[in-house]
């Protein structure tokens, strides 16, 4: 005879769901709308998306108020896991989110916006990460990633060209083959403790003092393989530029923020248990992970001839440098990498969101690609304003003081420092000088070329032609965001470094 | 307002350049040249207002930007960099002023105004990382000049120019992070303010290191042999202004840089390389001089001549005792107005005839009497004639160096004369004989507006080399204080012994508590 199993609600803490129940409750919304009414205007949509995530982001000061209070959160039978990590990566994501949703608002007609599907999908996505970053049950973080991918995958999708399709089934296949490993690594790490919470499999590691070895690199290097693949680190990185150029450059900043810091949380839990424990050969691994994935794609970056396609293998490298923050495993070099991701965030979806502005529906003869560079010769003559915004986005990019990007690196440079990493951290500054080079190009085609005559004629509207008032205030923000991002770096990283230490990474 | 009057000589060029974009274009030149003369005016009552006997920073600022980092935002300026700043902006006054009919005028004076800002800036900071955002921040506005108002190759000359610098900052900045680092290691704090590094006294292996770091990020800046390749061709493509800055202010960051920094932190480090450094600056005097005797374009033999003088400046720093260092610095301002000077002057060559190889002139002191007297008189100040600037910087570095080293001074000092040959060759080929082109024959002579540029330069060059008093004391008695600090941290027996001890000066460790 079974006995009746009593559990009182209090214990479950279902408080703890609530930021991640918001957007899905928003994503239900939206589609019970379009059942009710159909062919409303895209604007209602994004709308309510904007009001479920600051609701959403609301929810989240209301935990990391109760974390500051209390300390780590558990709830819903242990699963979830509230901590800093958890709460900063959610910020970063909602935070993006409300500024990316506006970009659907623009002055040209896009197949994808006018299906209310794209919003609901959108919120589900953001539902998925959610709980990706807020548990480390490994069980609980394959659902919350695979949510969000196949979202993702259709969002891409429905930008409705033919290179999207391509780059939405590449990167579906790409995701299935990751999906795959990742539950194979799980697998193996559950049949060594029995466990699948991190820091039970990390506790009884410890313990049998990594008596299985071997069967714990199997598992790890899956892992590691799976979220390679996630975060685009050579040589798992193929899919990244093609995934990018077939989706709107909007998206495409987007899928260079979220999706990441959401990986990168997630890694941060698996191996720095890990990495704290010795295990020299994921240290050696993770070392050359980095150090390959700066570079090469800083190479690659050099010879594009697009413009996304080299802001996709500029955001390889940035994350190559990110990552480093992994190997690392000082409490500095985790806040340097949130306090990165931030200034990344506005910097890289304002780079983008310049992109998405000057989007055009026919290319004209010169033109091969969307956003070649020729596109943007002589920008300075036709549309300075827009070219001096796009310029700044480039410097900050490449990390020229005192804009976003740089704080960010010379906080992780120093936690290599700190850290004993003397020649990652020059691996790191020279990265940047290479880098130099593919954002200055930029700069040289729009300061120093003359414009190429029809885009004299219409006196620079190409490149805002596709800008509404919400497209400018985005941009707007992102732009201060760049400029006086030294006045908020203090606050931000005493807020960073309090949450990931109290969360004891 | 004397107490801010740093933040306001740094930051009034960068809201006026703001404000620059609301000005119509026909009326963009006056207002460059006013915003100019009042910062001018500034940098004059700073001076004015600057108190000569004392040899630690004045006129501090101290605002805390990024305090959990340690990063604040440190102003200052002592004898070292007050003439420096002072000429920074006369040089963007009369860069202004002198400006030809360039196209995009508008957006020319705008970047002008900007690079002012970066390069107060440098000056005037005592915070490691604010020092490196105005280094850094100083390339974009030069790389827009080069690249958008240069010659054909102006792509080329002006990514390899920002490249080149880009990368040997870096290395600077890993150094920089180091120091933050050993600073907190040893004190529990963050801190990049310089004047608390001066406290520390760090051992002589980690001195031989970082002096290697910080010495990449200067010497590309400088530019010191084998890595002053960038210059010849930012020089060449450069549009005259932007010649003009780059030799007058902006190479000075790179020595002034190893004056600020790479001696008083490192002075073990700077004794164990003196030599090794001596020989560079001189391969770097005697090569580039030979270089320069090769050239037929007039534009780059002036700037092969300045990367040779910049050697001077670099053997007088590396003498490390107060005569060296105070005879560089002076030296600096020397190179500066005279440098900036010829390169106005082939400017002014260049308007009139579109081209600045030396076999295209001949006879010119017929044609044109005034420019050629002018250009004379910089061409002997350049040379190191008496009682011209020049020459008591150069002296006095020699006279430094002279008591570490005879011979290399001995080398040193032939290989000026050496490079005087080439500039009377190039005056000779330019100026003397016969008219022989047609072209040359009705060249109109210098104009009001050059003359408004040029002059007072003239002026400074003999006012200077006659009574070189004002400027040399206030540097005189800095540079005695940094010569102090350096002997009392220095590690060494070596170091102790080649740094002299200044006696009767107090120890600028003053200065050190000012930043509290």
């Amino acid at each position: 005879m079974l006995s009746p199993i009593n559990i009182s609600i209090e214990s479950l803490n279902l408080v703890t769901l609530a930021p991640m129940l918001i957007p899905f409750v928003g994503a239900l919304m939206i589609l019970v709308i379009d059942l009710l009414k159909g062919n409303l205007d895209k604007s209602l949509y994004v709308v309510i998306s904007i009001l479920f995530l600051v609701l959403d982001f609301g929810a989240l000061l209301d935990s990391a108020g109760m974390f500051s209070a209390n300390g780590i959160i558990l709830g819903v039978f242990n699963v979830m896991l509230i901590d800093g990590l958890a709460i900063l990566a959610q910020f970063i994501i909602v935070a993006t989110s409300i500024l990316f949703i506006p970009l659907a608002l623009t002055n040209k007609r896009f197949h994808e916006f006018s299906h209310p599907e794209f919003f609901a999908l959108f919120l589900f996505m953001i539902g998925g990460f959610q709980f990706m970053v807020a548990s480390d049950n490994l069980i609980l973080i394959f659902v919350g990633l695979e949510t969000a991918s196949l979202a993702l995958y259709t969002l891409i999708a429905m930008h409705n060209r033919d290179k999207s399709f391509e780059a939405a089934i590449k990167y579906f296949t790409m995701g299935a083959l990751a999906a795959g490993f990742y539950s194979f690594g799980s697998m193996v790490l559950y049949a060594l403790t029995g466990s699948v919470e991190i820091n039970q499999i990390a506790t009884i590691l410890a313990n049998n003092g990594y008596a299985d070895i071997g069967f714990v690199l199997v598992g790890v290097v899956f892992l590691l393989a799976s979220f390679a693949f996630k975060l685009s680190v050579v040589p798992f990185h193929t899919w990244t530029p093609d995934v990018y150029e077939g989706s709107s450059a909007a998206m495409a900043g987007y899928m260079s923020i979220v999706p990441k810091i959401a990986a990168f949380v997630v890694a941060m839990r698996l191996f720095e248990f890990l990495i704290h424990s010795h295990v020299v050969w994921l240290e050696v691994v993770l070392y050359a992970f980095v150090v390959i994935t700066m570079t090469a794609a800083n190479m690659w970056a050099l010879v594009q001839t697009d413009v996304k396609r080299m802001l996709a293998y500029s955001s390889i490298s940035h994350a190559g440098f990110v990552m480093a923050a992994i190997l690392i495993g000082t409490t500095q070099a985790n806040s340097a990498l949130f306090l990165y991701w931030i200034l990344f965030s506005f910097t890289n979806l304002g780079a983008f969101s310049m992109l998405w502005i000057s989007r055009q529906k026919e290319l004209p003869g010169y033109q091969k690609t969307d956003h070649s560079f020729e596109k943007f010769s002589g920008m300075i003559q036709t549309s300075p304003m827009a070219a001096i915004v796009m310029a700044i986005f480039m410097l900050s990019l490449a990390g020229i003081p005192p804009f976003a990007l740089f704080w960010g690196k010379i906080y992780m440079i120093s936690a290599a420092v700190t850290g004993g990493y003397t020649i990652l951290a020059l691996v790191m500054a020279l990265n940047s000088a290479i880098a130099g080079y593919y954002y200055i190009k930029l700069i040289v085609y729009m300061f120093m070329k003359d414009p190429i005559a029809s885009n004299v004629d219409n006196s620079g509207h190409l490149y805002v032609a596709n800008a509404t008032t919400a497209l400018k205030t985005i941009i707007g923000f992102a732009i201060l965001g760049t400029i006086f991002a030294f006045l908020a770096v203090d606050p931000l990283l005493e807020f960073v470094t309090t949450f990931v230490y109290n969360s004891g990474y | 307002m004397l107490d801010h009057i740093l933040s306001i000589l740094i930051f009034f060029p960068a809201l006026a350049g703001v404000m620059g974009f609301m000005i119509n274009k026909e009326s963009m030149r006056a207002y460059g040249v006013s915003v100019g003369i009042i910062e001018f005016a500034l940098s004059l009552w700073l001076w004015f207002a600057f108190d000569s006997n004392v040899s630690g920073m004045q006129f501090m600022e101290h605002l805390p930007l990024i305090p959990s980092f340690g990063i604040n935002y440190i102003l200052g300026v002592d004898g070292i960099s007050l003439f420096i700043v002072i000429m920074a902006s006369l040089f963007t006054m009369l860069g202004i002023a002198s400006l030809t009919d360039t196209k995009n005028v508008k957006n020319m004076i705008i970047t002008l105004l900007f690079l002012q800002m970066t390069m107060v800036g440098v000056f005037t900071a005592l915070d490691g990382i604010v020092f490196y955002v105005f280094w850094e921040l100083s390339l974009v506005p030069m790389l827009y000049i080069i690249g958008a108002w240069g010659g054909p190759m102006r792509i080329y000359a002006s990514v390899k120019f920002f490249l080149y610098t880009f990368a040997g900052s870096l290395v600077m900045l890993v150094g920089m992070l180091f120091m933050a680092y050993f600073y907190y290691q040893a004190t529990g704090t963050w801190s990049f303010a310089i004047l608390d590094w001066y406290r520390l006294i760090l051992p002589e292996s980690f001195q031989l290191w970082l002096f290697a770091a910080f010495f990449v990020g200067f010497a590309i800046k400088v530019p010191m042999f084998p890595f002053h390749t960038w210059l010849p061709y930012a020089h060449g493509q450069a549009p005259t202004i932007g010649s003009v800055i780059l030799a007058a202010v902006l190479l000075k960051m790179g020595t002034y840089a190893f004056i600020r920094f790479s001696l008083p932190l490192f002075p073990d480090a700077s004794v164990y390389f003196m030599y090794p450094v001596a020989v560079i600056a001189i391969i770097m005097i005697i090569y580039t001089a030979m270089v320069a005797y090769a050239q037929k374009d007039v534009k780059q033999v002036v700037a092969y001549s300045s990367v040779s003088h910049m050697g001077v400046i670099i053997l007088g720093t590396f003498a490390l005792n107060v005569e060296g260092i105070s005879g560089s610095v002076f030296l600096m301002i020397g190179h500066g107005i005279v440098s900036g000077a010829l390169f106005l002057l082939v400017g002014v060559i260049y308007d009139r005839r579109h081209t600045k190889l030396m076999s295209e002139f001949g006879g010119l002191a017929h044609v044109m009497p005034k420019y050629a007297t002018i250009f004379g008189i910089m061409m002997m100040a350049s040379v190191g004639m008496p009682l011209m600037i020049n020459f008591v910087g150069e002296f006095l570095s020699l006279l430094g160096f002279y008591s570490q080293s005879h011979m290399l001074t001995l080398l040193a000092g032939v290989a000026i004369i050496v490079g005087a040959i080439y500039m009377l060759i190039a005056y000779k080929r330019m100026f003397f004989g016969e008219v022989t082109k047609e072209e040359n024959r009705n060249l109109p002579d210098v104009n009001k507006r050059e003359l408004i540029a040029l002059v007072p330069l003239v002026i400074i060059t003999i006012w200077l080399g006659v009574y070189p008093k004002p400027v040399l004391e206030p540097i005189n008695n800095s540079v005695e204080s940094v010569v102090q600090l350096m002997h009392n941290k220095a590690t060494t027996e070596d170091a102790k012994m080649r740094i002299p001890n200044v006696s009767g000066v107090v120890i600028s460790k003053t200065s050190a508590k000012e930043a509290h």
